[in-house]
């Protein structure tokens, strides 16, 4: 790669922001990771447990590759180069939550000795 | 920017762009290449890591004894208080303020303040080995009370061979974190940058380290809150 094409494709990739971004985004972070905490310490169970802790879980990694790993600074290409094969988990997940419950039923039929 | 074929699609932005992007005559990716790689391999990692998340539900879904309790099995007595998964929880906020330096080291890194960039960097570097500490000292807890990756006290056999293997594996993510962050910090102090003026792996090691708090965040829901 010659020297000019490389000053050339650099000129777009200063990211400057003002630290005080950072600093919300890390106390954000901070907020949400006590609240997840909380939500085990009062021992909060069923259906809001998992709601929520899914509901800060994907909130903290939301912020981290937004903000925190500049992805939302990026370009459409590469958003979409790391942002869009990991949705084929989606069908992975999927399948092995069906394959799982098949094997649950079988050990729960002919395993178990009760 | 002199001939018109130089600028093509750089000013475009959203559906345009992205078009333009891929359908151009040269790179895709208008990033340094070592950033472009940083996120390629980022990518495999995060496919390495959901296999053993999935690995995990599967196991949680088809098990017949009951799971143990994270929650208790985490737990500490402190000052005579029983507090669950407060070393967890302290892992946890230790991770995220090495995340916050980090963030604040890239910072300074595109403003080529090479000594805050380097410093806030090895405050990075020296968090990420206290939480290593904090593992090593969960897992001998454990191994003391008899959890084995074949079986444990507590419940399910099958608590000890994910804890071992999804924690073992983020540990060593951590640990080679803290080498890569100290490695890089070592060789803006000396200088090496200097002369290019070209301070790109700061961000480049600014990723890797995000990617080990995100894969976190994941591990603290899904193992040790779920």
């Amino acid at each position: 790669m010659s020297s000019e094409i490389q000053t050339q494709t650099e000129e777009p990739m200063h990211q400057e922001h003002p630290i005080s971004l950072y600093l919300k985004i890390w106390l954000l972070l901070f907020v949400l990771s006590g609240l997840s905490y909380a939500v085990d310490y009062m021992q909060i169970q069923g259906a809001l447990r998992w709601t929520l802790i899914l509901f800060f879980m994907f909130l903290k990694a939301g912020l981290i590759i937004c903000i925190f790993m500049h992805m939302m600074w990026e370009r459409m290409a590469l958003i979409c180069a790391i942002l869009l094969p990991p949705l084929c988990l989606l069908l992975f997940i999927g399948i092995m939550v069906l394959e799982s419950n098949y094997t649950f039923l079988s050990r729960m039929l002919f395993f178990t000795s009760s | 920017m002199s001939t018109p074929s130089q600028n093509t699609g750089q000013e475009l932005q959203g559906v345009s762009g992205f078009v333009a992007d891929w359908s151009a005559d040269k790179e895709s990716f208008k990033v340094p290449w070592g950033k472009a790689m940083m996120w390629i391999f980022l990518l495999s990692d995060t496919f390495v890591f959901s296999c053993f998340l999935i690995g995990y539900m599967v196991m949680r879904l088809s098990v017949s004894d009951p799971w143990p309790n994270a929650s208790e099995v985490f737990a500490l007595e402190i000052a005579g208080h029983h507090i669950p998964l407060v070393l967890i929880a302290i892992m946890t906020f230790i991770l995220i303020t090495s995340s916050g330096t980090m963030a604040m080291a890239v910072n300074f890194g595109y403003r080529k303040d090479k000594r805050k960039a380097a410093i806030l960097m090895l405050v990075t570097a020296v968090l990420g080995l206290s939480f290593v500490g904090m593992q090593a000292f969960e897992w001998s807890k454990l191994i003391e009370e008899g959890v084995r990756p074949w079986g444990n006290p507590f419940g399910a056999a099958q608590f000890g061979a994910v804890f071992f293997m999804v924690t073992g594996f983020h540990g060593v993510h951590v640990s080679i974190g803290v080498i890569y962050l100290a490695i890089v910090a070592i060789k803006i102090l000396k200088g090496h940058y200097e002369q290019s003026g070209n301070y790109e792996i700061v961000e480049i090691t600014g990723l890797y380290w995000h990617f080990v708090d995100l894969v976190w965040v994941f591990i603290f829901a899904l193992f040790y809150l779920w």
